[in-house]
């Protein structure tokens, strides 16, 4: 459990680390580098990196997109479509980061496991 | 097989899939549309490479620009920069529409569209005017330069999070702007206005209906003229006669299909009255452009000063200066000035298509190979022959099937010219001398440039690039091979027709003739309006004197003159007794309606179905397999409906047991259009006339609905002085009153950021509709009143 604390924590940490040097993808590479060396179980493996990122992600646009009246982000949820509700895009916005994390944190624990098998 | 999905995820995140955005990419917070929830910045100091002194830019309320230059190269450089902050990713893609290079950015749906414009000769007309600026006026070749410098200033100053949400959209980047883009831009529009004809379908016409008919439907003249130039003015000075009639034949080919063509409802409406005539004394001037309804709009309005000049209006991102405005002593715009200036030329190849036959011998082709790009794709390489006339757009690669014969296109906009000059120039103008000197530059489209000076000046030129055509010249297809059939010269410029404080103490055009039959040269054109004009002057003859008041409700005006000369006599001649009960009560609405488009009428409604019911029965015999054709315009078709009601084309040609009259077809045309009004009436709940138009501003890419503002409550219509359709209408309305400096208001719909997640992307729109203008802050010197909310420093970079 704490261990999943702390992956959390530092997923968030070193994302918005990454972030300010590497594109979108600063995210797997942060999923990547905690689940290697924060080593998770079971289905946490996905679930913690996947709602770090979700959590992140989801704050981040609710804070850059409430400061300008969710005007552009009322607009993209009826491109995506989303019925033009906003919330509803910071949440998918989440989704596709914490998938994009959690995936890449199974892929972490497999080289674990199999540097570990060697 | 964990790394797979990973790296699955990731190439399915970071990838556009057909017009799924890399929604990684678009949706992550740090680079994607999450860091486009924005407002502008328009305050602090941001440094310009180039410039050679301290721009000030205030900005009001409205977003617009004050911008206040110490030198003239300085002020395009921040016009360049200010159109590119606000408008980047419109400005670009305006030019690569232009250039037919939308393949590049949506793929290969795109190419047959590109090809189109290419063959168009678009990329060779800007090239023409490129090289016309190089050989004899390098000033403004500078100047253009200057603007290119400013955008890209700006393009360099963005990050990829930066860039605008369309771009994020369609995955790509923006590239330097250069002048052959501000030219493309002109190509823009003088396609979007001088790129409209009716030659090929005309020959298709001619064809199946024979002379008689032809001339019958689609006359020079119509029985009414109000042309833009009074019909007493006298033309004795005018002493280069009109080319003779050559004894020429025109080529009856069948033409199968023909190439996309602008609206041609693309038109404007614009007066001015003389200080004798306004309430004032001072001459008051209104200029209301009709064009598509976009956002983000095509119109930027900015002020725009030297310690030289100080002009004020609406500008067109990616040309130089303002383009429908005012200064501190002369206020001028444009409506379009019709006129047929392309024609179309039949070419006869040798064997292998090096040459083409003209004089009785061989002339050689020249080649301009298009390389088209596709996203996703092989580059698509369309090889396009020119010949003297121009290039040969139709032939056995597009839209022909035949080996050794083409079509060559001959259009104004393949002259080349010095169109930018005009504006740069009109915005120094500071009398009528300076504005005709400015209007010498202009080649096309021809424009209607009306004027207005604090002197108390008022004017209109009819400018443009015009052959001095023979008689029915270029109503046809052509024979290129005869020498005869060539543009033989050019309408002097001095001889174009324009008015100058004419005696009746206003001066106005809607696209109308220009001239009636008295002026000395052939004027035809494939379509003249025939309504807006005449409410216009008949507005302007009602009273002695005029306010802006007066000029706001004839910019808002929704009589319906087409439906008034022609319901009374349709509801006159129709046999209404087998009418059903629901067909008896929407009779009885349209014989109530006052002939007024307002919102809240079902009278416009009613008439739109019946008149277009009524259209399509008139000319079935248009509709041909295989055969492009147009048919005829609204007045004539009114005209032979009450005049030639028996006219053998009146037959719906179905029905072979039986002969249809005008009367007929009343009838007929009215139970359809009942039948259809029931259906919208269970569709949308009503047909009231907001209802069943639902005007909408669609967003340049296709109208994306996300980006678009629909079902805006606006009144009027196509030939209505208020000329707003469904997704077209007045683009920008300004009106000038001449004091000193002069005071005016202006609105467009749409807003000044292209932003979509600006509150300034669409906040005229509401006012727009409701009538409403914005007082235009004419700031006389480089300090922020109460109406700026920021101010902005571009100083030079060290």
């Amino acid at each position: 459990m704490k261990n999943n604390i702390i992956n959390f924590f530092a997923t968030i940490v070193l994302a918005i680390l990454l972030s300010n040097f590497l594109p979108w993808w600063s995210v797997m590479t942060a999923a990547l580098a905690t689940s290697l060396f924060i080593p998770l179980k079971k289905t946490a493996v996905f679930f913690v990196p996947f709602l770090a990122i979700l959590v992140f992600w989801g704050i981040y646009s609710f804070i850059l997109s409430s400061g300008n009246d969710y005007t552009l982000a009322k607009r993209i949820a009826v491109l995506l479509p989303l019925g033009g509700n906003p919330y509803a895009l910071m949440l998918v916005t989440g989704i596709v980061g914490g998938v994009a994390a959690g995936v890449t944190g199974i892929f972490g624990k497999q080289i674990t496991l199999a540097s570990k098998e060697r | 097989m964990s790394f797979v999905f990973t790296i699955g995820i990731f190439f399915v995140l970071n990838t556009k899939l057909g017009a799924i955005p890399p929604i990684g990419k678009f949706l992550n917070p740090y680079s994607g549309i999450w860091q486009n929830e924005t407002t502008e910045s328009i305050e602090g100091i941001v440094s310009i490479p180039g410039l050679k002194d301290k721009v000030t830019v205030h900005y009001d309320e409205q977003l617009i620009p004050h911008v206040f230059a110490q030198n003239e190269s300085d002020l395009y450089k921040a016009q360049g920069y200010l159109t590119a902050k606000h408008r980047l990713w419109q400005l670009e893609f305006q030019t690569f529409a232009a250039a037919g290079r939308l393949s590049e950015i949506i793929g290969e749906k795109a190419l047959n569209y590109d090809r189109t414009e290419r063959r168009r000769g678009m990329g060779y007309g800007a090239d023409q005017a490129i090289a016309y600026m190089e050989k004899l006026d390098k000033e403004t070749l500078s100047y253009i330069q200057d603007y290119a410098d400013g955008v890209n200033a700006y393009i360099k100053q963005l990050k990829p999070e930066d860039y605008p949400v369309e771009y994020k959209l369609l995955d790509y980047q923006p590239e330097a702007w250069t002048p052959k883009k501000t030219a493309l831009l002109l190509m823009y529009m003088t396609k979007m206005l001088a790129g409209y004809d009716d030659d090929l379908e005309n020959t298709n016409a001619l064809r199946l209906l024979g002379k008689e008919n032809f001339d019958l439907l689609f006359p020079d003249y119509f029985d009414i003229t109000d042309p833009v130039i009074p019909k007493e003015t006298d033309w004795s000075f005018i002493d280069v006669p009109q080319t003779p009639l050559p004894n020429s034949q025109t080529v009856l080919d069948t033409i199968t299909e023909t190439i996309s063509k602008p609206n041609p409802d693309n038109g404007s409406n614009n007066w001015a009255v003389s200080g004798d005539k306004s309430t004032t004394g001072n001459p008051i001037l209104a200029n209301d452009p009709h064009l598509g309804l976009n956002l983000p709009s095509i119109w930027f309005v900015m002020q725009l000063s030297t310690p030289n000049h100080n002009a004020f209006g609406a500008t067109i991102p990616g040309a130089l200066s303002v383009i429908s405005g005012f200064n501190q002593y002369i206020a001028w715009g444009e409506t379009n000035a019709t006129r047929d200036l392309i024609d179309w030329y039949k070419i006869e190849f040798n064997e292998d298509r090096t040459k083409y036959k003209y004089d009785g011998q061989w002339k050689d082709v020249s080649i301009r190979v298009e390389d088209i790009k596709i996203r996703g794709k092989e580059n698509y390489k369309d090889t396009v022959l020119y010949t003297h006339h121009g290039p040969v757009v139709y032939d056995k690669n597009f839209m022909s099937e035949n080996k050794r014969s083409g079509y060559a296109m001959k259009w104004i906009g393949h002259e080349g010219g010095n169109n930018q000059k005009t504006f740069i120039k009109l915005n120094k103008a500071k009398n009528y001398d300076d504005y005709v000197k400015a209007l010498k530059y202009w080649n096309a489209p021809a424009q209607n440039f009306v004027f207005a000076s604090t002197e108390g000046d008022i004017a209109l030129w009819i400018q443009g690039k015009f052959p001095n055509k023979w008689e029915g010249q270029g109503k046809f297809l052509m024979d290129g091979s005869n020498p005869e059939n060539d543009w033989q010269s050019y309408i002097p410029q001095q001889f174009n027709a324009h008015t100058k404080n004419p005696e009746r103490g206003f001066v106005s055009s809607a696209n109308q003739h220009p001239v009636d039959e008295n002026y000395p040269y052939y004027v035809f054109n494939d379509g003249y309006e025939t309504y807006r004009n005449r409410v216009i002057n008949d507005f302007f003859n009602s009273k002695e004197k005029f306010s802006v008041d007066d000029f706001k409700n004839l910019h808002n005006n929704n009589y319906n003159l087409k439906a008034s000369e022609i319901v009374p006599y349709m509801l006159a001649n129709m046999d209404a007794s087998s009418l059903s009960e629901e067909e008896k009560v929407i009779y009885n609405e349209i014989k109530a309606w006052k002939f007024n488009n307002d919102i809240d009428e079902v009278g416009p409604s009613i008439f739109r179905q019946w008149y277009g019911k009524l259209y399509n029965l008139v000319w079935d015999e248009f509709d041909v397999e295989d055969t492009a054709l147009d048919a005829p315009f609204t007045y004539q078709t009114i005209y032979l409906l009450k005049n030639h009601g028996n006219h053998e084309l009146m037959d719906i040609v179905e029905t072979k047991d039986k002969t249809e009259t005008a009367k007929d077809l009343f009838l007929i045309a009215f139970k359809e259009a009942a039948a259809r009004l029931e259906e919208i009436k269970k569709e949308r709940g009503d047909y009231k006339w907001a209802n069943y138009k639902a005007t909408y501003a669609g967003h340049l890419l296709q109208a994306l609905p996300a980006f678009s503002r629909f079902d805006i409550p606006i009144g009027g219509d196509r030939n209505i002085v208020n000329a707003t359709s469904e997704n077209h209408g007045p683009s920008w309305r300004m009106i000038v009153e001449m004091t000193s400096p002069p005071t005016a208001i202006g609105i467009y719909p749409g807003g000044q950021s292209g932003n979509p997640g600006s509150k300034y992307y669409d906040n005229f729109i509401d006012d727009w509709a409701a009538g409403k203008y914005h007082q235009l802050n004419f700031l006389q010197s480089n300090k922020a009143n109460n109406s700026i909310i920021g101010t902005q420093t571009l100083t030079p970079k060290n």
